[in-house]
This record gives C-alpha cells, structure tokens and sequence, in this order.
C-alpha cells in the first residue's frame, strides 16, 4: 500500500530534478550569453581604459611568458626524441622537422597555451572578480553608474585576445626549438633536414589553422572564468563567501580547458 | 496629521505590493510578501527587523539590483523595476550607497576610491577632482591617509571613505546598509554625526538599514518595522508596542522590550 503511493511521489521527484537542471543549464547559458555579448559591447565604449588594459597584458601575456617557455620547450624536447624514435624505425628522421613544426603550430601551440593561461590567469581573474562580487564591489560600480563591464571586464578580454595568439607564437618557437635541441643536438638528426623539412611541408593554412584556434581558445577562457567569477552567487552548489570562490575557480578552470579540448577537435575537423 | 499630508511633494521612493522570493522553483522562500510603503523625500527612513526578514533585499530592489517577482518600485515617480538597462544606469545617478562591507575597491587607495565617481562620471580636470577629494578627506577626518589602501584601515575609517564616496556625486538619495555594523559605540555615534552633518548639508532623502535598535530610532523620521513577512510603518519609536501586527509587535517586544515598558 505505502510503496504504491510512494511510487508516483518518488518519480515526481525525479522528473521534477531534471526539470529543475534542464532550467538551471538553460539559465546559465542565457545569462552567460548575455555575459558574452555585454563583455564585447564594453571594448566599443568610451572612455576606453587603456591604462587597465596594459595591466591586463601584462598580466595575462608578460606574467605567462615563463610558465610558457617551460612548457613549449619540455614539449618540444619530448615531441623532439618520440618523433626521432617513431620516424628512426622508418629511416625517415629527415621529416622530423616537419613533424615537430606541424604538431606545435596546429595543435600543441594553441592548446597547451589556452591550457596554461587558463591555469595560471583565467584562475586569477575568476577569483578576483569572484572575490569583487562578494565583497559586493562590483554592486557599488552599478550603484555609480559606472559600467562594470566598461571598467574592468572587456579590457581583460582585449588582453586575452592580443596575448593568447602571441603566446602561441612564442609557444611554437621555443617548441621548435625544443625540437631541434632533442632531435638535431641530442640524436643527431640533421639540422638543415630538420628545418628544410619543416619549411616545406608548414604552409600559411596551418598557420592559419593555429591562429584561429588561439583566438578563439582566448575567448573561450576569458568569457569562461571571468563570467564564473562575475556569477559565483548564482551558480548551483557553490555555497557561499570564500568557499564559493574557491569552488567557483575551480570550476572555471576545469569547464574553460574542457571548452578548449572540445573546440580543437571541432576546428581541426571543420577546419583541416 | 498623516504622513502624506507632511509631505507636500511626490515620495522619492515608494513600494507598491512587492513580492520577492529567492531559491530553485521547488524550494522558494518568499522574503517580501506583498510589502507597501513610501520613503518622504529629504526625509530618514529607517528600516530595521531579525535577520533574513528581506532589509538588505529592500535596498538592492531600490537599487534596481534585483528585480520584485510582481508590484512596483517607484524612484520619483518611475517604476525602477520595468527599466531597461540604459535607463536604469540613468537613474542610479541619484543614488549613493554605503554599504554594509563599504564595499572599498581593494586595489585602490583611499584616494581613488573617494576620486573614482568624480573620474568616471564628471568631466572635472585632474587638479579639480584632488581638491575636492582633499576637502571631503578633510571634512571627514581621513587627511593622511589617503594613499592606504582599505586593507589598512580600520573599519571606522572604512565606513567614512565609503560615506564619502557615496556623497562624492551630492546625489538625492542616500542608501546605507548596516552602516553600524561591527562597530564600537564610540565609532558608531562618530558616524551618527558625521550622518547629520552631511544631510543637513546636503539635504539628501536617507533610508537605513540597520540592527543598531534602538538607538537608530534617533535619527528616524520615519520607521518601517520588517518581521516573520509582516511589516509596518511608525513616524515615532514609542508608536511601535502599539503595533496592529502581531509579529511586529513581537518582535518589539524581544527586541526593545526593555526601552518601551
């Protein structure tokens, strides 16, 4: 008797649960369209603050330099000895060079890039704009009337956007270099195969290719974490005070790298 | 002698049958049930209640923070609560807030913060915006401390720059949330006065919110009593045991039961 009238009650429950996530997600995605569109209306209006955009790129582009030199070159190293030892089987380390070029500016450069700056700034910014809305900063530049996406939002956009294709750039040097230094100094790969290879076989389209994916990979982070931290009061299970900016950041982080991953397969098929 | 008939213009702000309720659709708590009342221009509102009662929420719908689930939030007559966004923007250009945190940006100092309404919303020159910076710093006792940051401050000298940011732009309506909260009495009757003087100079409409009972009753001209969703309104303090509203009644008796035998 009790488990017949229980049935319907538990099953309510769980329809209304999916109900109730279906809004949440269709919510959140509005608001953080909204986010989205606000954040590039906010580049086109006056006065522009420029002095906070070159805090920005400092921030975002100078402060990442190091975390990316590091990276591009352990992974240029490393794309440097697997390609000599997969290529060496064949007698074919003349294309290591090709190898190693084409791997970095398609796909390495931007990803690893996002990836890093997501780490290491796209953290920074949801927290601090986290910590703003909670200390209730952000509600007093509303209360003057001042633009809180003008202020301090869309020129941490424009900084993302100019900083993450030149990090990439640089990301894809040192990478090649990496390789070079693995593959030519270390195991002897010839050096003027090594870079003939790599000048014939990287054209402008896969340039091309690896700008476009560092663009957007920019403004996947960016509008990732910095809306995360714009919204911590109003995203579900997150709590409250320090803990939601904690948890929050974390999420950013995680959500933006994962946009990053999916987005390079979409590009690449859409795009090679 | 009722209210409206002191008043002999429009009230500067008026709730008209505001709900507002916060949380997922299966577990909504409704803060504000169908709440009225006016706030009398040039006139101190002061609204006080128990925690959770929906003050601080009062403020943010006046502020056009939050939007109310149904009724009406007037500013002067304009129904803040159906504005788009650029009007509303236009509209928050009568108000200063000071807020329960002071809400300082954290990596501005003192002076910029005071000097950060006057550089986004005026067109005063470098040299005018210092000096009027420096004579609100003088008025309100902060002379040398403007380059700290306001972690360096302490929450006495916190609630002061706050003030004077809010009063930067000499707006028509002054908000303050909790401005005593977390203060020594010393520190809290030094912002009761600094409150007086600057509205005596200003001539702003001032509605606070805050714990600080009884005492905050002294600088009322009007009272607004929030408690368990009932709410009421008194122009004197010795008005409230004789409450219709039973909840508001109770909770002047928990509250000032000792003040008002």
């Amino acid at each position: 008797m009790n488990q017949t009238e229980q049935k319907p009650v538990s099953l309510l429950r769980i329809v209304g649960g999916i109900g109730d996530s279906a809004l949440y997600i269709l919510t959140d995605l509005g608001r953080m369209g909204i986010f989205l569109f606000f954040s590039l209306l906010g580049l086109f209006k006056q006065p522009f603050r420029f002095k906070e955009f070159v805090k920005q790129l400092a921030f975002i582009g100078a402060g990442s330099l190091t975390v990316i030199f590091f990276t591009a070159l352990s992974s240029g190293m490393v794309l440097g000895l697997q390609g000599y030892y997969s290529l060496h089987k064949f007698g074919a380390e003349g294309m290591l060079g090709s190898a190693v070029s084409l791997t970095l500016i398609m796909e390495l450069g931007p990803v690893l890039t996002a990836l890093m700056v997501a780490g290491r700034a796209g953290s920074a910014m949801c927290a601090e704009i986290g910590i703003m809305r909670i200390s209730e900063q952000i509600d007093a530049l509303e209360c003057m009337a001042i633009d809180p996406f003008r202020y301090f939002i869309s020129p941490k956009f424009l900084a993302a956007l100019i900083s993450v294709p030149l990090l990439t750039a640089v990301f894809d040097v040192v990478g090649i270099m990496g390789g070079y230094l693995a593959g030519v100094k270390l195991m002897g790969v010839n050096g003027g195969a090594f870079f003939a290879g790599m000048e014939q076989s990287v054209t402008s389209h896969d340039v091309r290719l690896g700008v476009i994916k560092s663009v957007v990979f920019a403004v996947l982070l960016v509008w990732i974490c910095t809306g995360r931290g714009y919204f911590v009061q109003k995203i579900r299970g997150a709590g409250f005070g320090a803990e939601s900016v904690s948890k929050v950041t974390t999420q950013a982080v995680v959500l933006s790298s994962i946009s990053v991953l999916i987005f390079d397969y979409l590009l690449t098929a859409v795009l090679l | 002698m009722s209210v409206e008939t002191t008043v002999s213009r429009e009230p500067a702000i008026q709730f008209i049958e505001v709900c507002k309720s916060f949380g997922e659709r299966s577990k909504r708590h409704l803060v504000l049930d169908r709440v009225s009342f006016s706030a009398p221009r040039g006139k101190t509102t002061v609204i006080a209640g128990g925690s959770g009662q929906g003050k601080s929420v009062i403020l943010k719908l006046i502020l056009g923070l939050l939007r109310p689930d149904s009724g009406e939030v007037l500013i002067g007559g304009d129904n803040i609560s159906s504005m788009g966004y650029k009007a509303l923007q236009s509209q928050r250009t009568l108000f200063g807030v000071l807020f329960q945190g002071s809400a300082l940006f954290d990596s501005l100092t003192v002076f910029e913060n005071i000097a950060l309404p006057l550089r986004e919303r005026t067109k005063l020159t470098a040299e005018e915006i210092r000096s009027r910076v420096a004579a609100t710093l003088e008025q309100l006792e902060l002379t040398g401390h403007e380059d700290k940051f306001p972690a360096q401050l302490s929450g006495g000298m916190k609630k002061r720059v706050g003030l004077a940011r809010a009063l930067q732009l000499e707006p028509e309506i002054v908000l303050f949330d909790e401005p005593t909260t977390g203060l020594d009495p010393v520190m809290t009757r030094e912002i009761y006065e600094l409150f007086v003087q600057t509205q005596k100079r200003l001539g702003y409409t001032a509605v606070i919110v805050s714990h600080d009972i009884p005492q905050i009753f002294t600088l009322a001209d009007q009272i607004i009593l929030l408690n368990k969703g009932e709410l009421d309104v008194f122009t004197d303090a010795s008005q409230i045991p004789f409450s219709t509203k039973p909840n508001i009644r109770e909770f002047a008796r928990l509250v000032m039961g000792q003040q008002t035998a």
